[in-house]
């Protein structure tokens, strides 16, 4: 079984996204890296990038094949997790702690269209 | 849609956890516990594969050495009984039916192993040029089960696990062996780089194989997806892929199992020509400065020209290295030649390099 934290926002496309003021963190679930396997390489965006709801941003690879990762909001990327540029592994280790990006988020009521963890749950099952 | 085939091993993979893919009309395990730990236990230990989905094929009688000299690309004239040869069949126009390996197991008596996916295709080939040749075609593949076991340890296993005596089986020979009621075929063939052995009998004993070796906890199962990264990383072909109907084991850099002093073959005039004039195209490796992997499909560009496209490509798990096999044009194909590829939205820079990423350790 797959964890789901409380407090994150998730896609149907499994990313999580965690609010804090006007910034998100994207990352990729816990389900996610369990359905992947053994993450090789992260296609990270790049700082400045602009990212919008829904739409590809990035990609996570595994060994044998890559996956595309879509963007719970929109905004602009202020940050990168660089880490992951050497040690892609870290998806499978912790999916959660290990964030993807950073970005300023443009308009929160793109929110709405995300779900809570009680119903991510439900879509992991 | 036909129903999806099952391999006698099925329940086993099931029982085991393991992903499962439909591959070449068979439900087959992909990974049991991680790819990358699958593949190194062939590397530097021992591996087991299900491989029943391969098809076998015997062709009997008089004429079955001068009939497979016709159809086969490979010089199996004159050979002792136990010599493996690896070929192809061919088009007329020098594509690629198949890749197979022909077993002689006696004077008049020849085991052919195919392609899961090209069973059909290659039994009726076989059939339909084998007109006014004294001999017999038998597809035996449902009654074969077949595991590959494979790494640097397969050998000790084998001897020690199943009491086989196969220390002397030279490489690329086989030998038939009286065991538990039945002959069951041996051999020191495989498809990974390393030594290691694939052995053939009823569904009842490649049971009794898979449950022995695996059971001894010194022989992991595998699945196709670290066979796959495995006979990558040291440049085997794949069907489908490296070679196909449009691609012939010229382009494919195989022209070394394609004997053209050996009297007539099909498919012969079309390699002589492309031998003769060169090849338009070919497959190379490229190795990737940068970590992102380039798939197979993915484009392969020179100088803002499209030069041809992937075969197969991966982040290799024995060095780290994003390498592929493309095929591509060959004016683009010298050692050396810089070139790119279309991943996803970016272009990465590449080096055409030798497709053989990895030294091969067989046991010679």
């Amino acid at each position: 079984m797959s964890t789901v934290l409380d407090g994150l926002y998730y896609s149907e496309s499994h990313e999580w996204l965690k609010v804090e003021g006007e910034f998100g963190y994207i990352g990729i679930t816990d389900y996610a890296q369990h359905q992947l396997g053994s993450v090789v390489y992260v296609d990270l965006p790049e700082v400045d990038d602009e990212v919008s709801q829904g739409e590809e941003f990035g990609a996570v690879e595994s060994v044998k094949a890559a996956s595309d990762l879509l963007s719970p909001i929109s905004g602009t990327v202020v940050e990168i997790n660089e880490a992951l540029e050497d040690k892609p592994e870290l998806l499978n280790e912790d999916a959660f702690n290990n964030w993807i990006c950073k970005v300023k988020i443009n308009d929160t009521a793109e929110l709405d269209n995300l779900m809570d963890a009680e119903d991510y749950k439900a879509i992991c099952e | 849609m036909e129903d999806i085939l099952k391999t006698c091993l099925h329940q086993k993979h099931l029982d085991l956890g393991a992903k499962m893919m439909p591959f070449g009309g068979f439900d087959m395990p992909i990974e049991y516990t991680s790819i990358i730990e699958e593949h190194n236990a062939v590397r530097h230990a021992a591996g087991i594969f299900d491989v029943s989905h391969m098809g076998e094929i015997l062709i009997t009688g008089p004429d079955s050495e001068r009939y497979i000299n016709y159809i086969f690309t490979n010089d199996i004239r004159g050979a002792e009984p136990g010599k493996i040869f690896y070929g192809m069949l061919l088009y007329p126009e020098g594509g690629t039916v198949d890749d197979l390996l022909v077993y002689k197991m006696g004077d008049e008596r020849f085991f052919l192993v195919v392609n899961a996916s090209n069973i059909a295709k290659d039994y009726q080939w076989i059939v339909e040029h084998s007109t006014g040749y004294d001999l017999k075609i038998e597809n035996l593949s449902d009654y074969y089960g077949e595991v590959a076991v494979q790494g640097p340890k397969a050998e000790a296993c084998i001897e020690e696990l199943l009491h086989l005596d196969v220390k002397d089986l030279l490489f690329y020979t086989c030998k038939e062996i009286e065991c538990d009621g039945e002959t069951i075929i041996v051999s020191r063939t495989g498809y990974t780089g390393e030594d290691g052995f694939e052995l053939y009998g009823s569904h009842a004993f490649i049971n009794r194989v898979w449950d022995v070796l695996v059971g001894s906890k010194q022989v992991l199962p595998c699945g196709l997806g670290c066979r796959d990264t495995l006979r990558f990383e040291v440049g085997l072909p794949l069907y489908g892929h490296e070679l196909e109907k449009d691609i012939t084991p010229i382009e494919a850099g195989l022209g070394m199992f394609v004997k053209l002093d050996k009297g007539d073959f099909i498919g012969k005039e079309a390699i002589a020509q492309q031998k003769a004039e060169g090849v338009k195209r070919k497959i190379v490796g490229i190795e990737l400065a940068d970590k992102a992997i380039p798939r197979s499909g993915y484009e392969v560009y020179a100088n803002g020209q499209m030069i041809g496209r992937v075969t197969t490509g991966y982040n290799s798990i024995s060095t780290g290295k994003s390498v592929c096999m493309a095929l591509i044009d060959s004016a683009h194909a010298a050692l050396g030649t810089e070139v790119e590829i279309h991943i996803r939205k970016k272009f990465f820079k590449g080096t055409i390099v030798k497709k053989r990423f990895y030294e091969k350790n067989y046991k010679k």
